[in-house]
């Protein structure tokens, strides 16, 4: 069942200490600001954040890592012209980084979500992002062995979520939303606007209700009726 | 490709004849992304890397009828978004802010990624540090001890298209060929370069029997002949 709180606090309560955050979002597209502004007042620490990138400018995860409360980031493109916040940090020698492929990326998060147990992949073959790791031809390509990343939470944005807590996104915003839904234990969006159970078109839900577990909308629901009458 | 699939580009340039290249000249970066542009097969479905490989959108033409995917989650790809057109939530794989053309689609990064390695695209674009006569390339890193690390999704695009092109001026700084025997640059992928695109000349990265072959198509700025004595192995003058 899909519980819905009113604020993001709340709905950030699950993460923890030193869990594991999946933290959806391309640069800023996608990424749950309120959430991360919400984790950022709860004082929650020693994180292993897996995103996209490592932050942008002066907001969201980029907050968090300026907070040292990230002690790994799992990412393919941290260094940005305005990444200044993890370059501090990582030169620093004050944060980890395991820098995979943003294909091996997303489906090493796909993995986790489908109870794959590992998968052969092309991608990296030869290079020294797969130093270490087990390869093998197979019909006559070279592949590498990568092993799901599961997160204790995700961290999520959608457009809008019905009460059977299905998501709908919003343009390039979607990108690694429905793959982390499904492979964190607890899934925590961010949307636009709750609408009501049936309001949305089954042939175009993207994430199924099952992968969501907390949903908490930016504007509250009462607001959202007053606007529409 | 849906015959509602829609040009990449609202502002392509058509060639003039004032601005065609002028012979016993290398190619300018205009000149280079018209080339790739005019080889790109009509309704192909393409990935333009980030930077130089960019400007080839400015040339293709409504009657290619080319569809552009972008890695972060969309095929249909249109011009930069400029004014009241920007969204925040409407961006390429450079995070610059771009549109939709009709007929365009959406999808999370698994399945973007997946349409990718699962060899659906049929150019990808890119630029280099260096490619290998064998088709190595070397785009994501220069080693330099002391960089940080980011690699995007360089090696996923490098080993997922079915062929890939590469867009760089010919010779580095110190005059040697970027085109090498074996990358010094740390790899991005292996044998996975079709084409090299450079200001001096077009090259061919052929497989044959007894392995791959680097073939000249083409030379500017500089005869045939000279251009291949650069090479310190063999390059063929395509005849």
């Amino acid at each position: 069942m899909t519980e819905f709180v009113d604020t993001a606090a709340e709905a950030v309560a699950s993460v923890r200490d030193g869990s594991t955050v999946l933290l959806g979002g391309f640069g800023n597209a996608g990424q749950p600001m309120e959430l991360i502004d919400a984790l950022l007042e709860s004082g929650t620490t020693d994180l292993t954040v897996v995103s996209n990138n490592a932050g942008q400018g002066d907001r969201g995860l980029a907050l968090l890592i300026k907070e040292r409360r990230v002690r790994k980031v799992i990412c393919s493109f941290p260094r940005q012209s305005d990444s200044w916040h993890f370059d501090a940090a990582y030169r620093a020698g004050e944060l980890e980084l395991e820098l995979v492929p943003q294909g091996n990326l997303a489906e090493r998060l796909r993995a986790a979500g489908a109870g794959i147990g590992a998968f052969f992949t092309p991608t990296g073959y030869g290079t020294s992002l797969a130093e270490g790791k087990e390869t093998r031809e197979i019909d006559g390509r070279n592949y590498v062995l990568e092993h799901p990343i599961r997160g204790d939470v995700a961290l999520i944005k959608a457009l809008a979520a019905d009460d059977a807590g299905n998501l709908v996104y919003r343009k390039t915003a979607r990108n690694f939303g429905p793959v982390m839904a499904a492979a964190a234990a607890h899934t925590v969006v961010q949307v636009a606007k709750l609408v009501p159970r049936g309001s949305l078109d089954p042939e175009n839900v993207v994430t199924p209700g099952i992968y969501v577990d907390t949903v908490t909308a930016l504007t509250p629901r009462e607001t959202q009726e007053v606007e529409a009458a | 490709m849906s015959s509602q699939t829609s040009p990449a580009s609202q502002t392509s340039h058509s060639a003039q004849p004032d601005d065609a290249p002028q012979p016993g000249q290398p190619l300018s970066r205009e000149d280079l992304a018209k080339l790739v542009a005019a080889d790109i097969a009509p309704g192909s479905y393409v990935n333009l890397g980030i930077g130089q490989p960019t400007k080839v959108s400015d040339y293709l033409t409504p009657e290619q009828q080319v569809t552009l995917h972008t890695e972060n989650g969309m095929l249909g790809m249109g011009p930069q978004a400029h004014g009241d057109d920007i969204d925040e939530e409407l961006i390429n794989a450079g995070k610059i802010p771009v549109t939709e053309l009709p007929g365009a689609s959406y999808f999370h990064h698994a399945d973007s990624f997946a349409m990718m390695r699962g060899g659906h695209l049929d150019v990808c674009v890119l630029g280099a540090f260096q490619v290998s006569a064998g088709g190595d390339l070397a785009n994501w890193s220069t080693g330099a001890p002391d960089a940080i690390p980011a690699v995007g999704g360089a090696m996923d695009l490098a080993i997922g298209a079915k062929e890939v092109f590469v867009m760089m001026s010919l010779f580095a700084k110190d005059g040697t060929p970027k085109i090498v025997a074996d990358c010094t640059y740390p790899v991005t992928g292996l044998g996975c370069v079709s084409r090299v695109y450079t200001d001096h000349g077009v090259f061919l990265i052929e497989t044959h029997e007894d392995g791959p072959r680097l073939v000249l198509r083409e030379a500017y700025g500089i005869a045939p002949e000279d251009l291949v004595k650069r090479f310190d192995f063999p390059v063929v003058i395509a005849g």
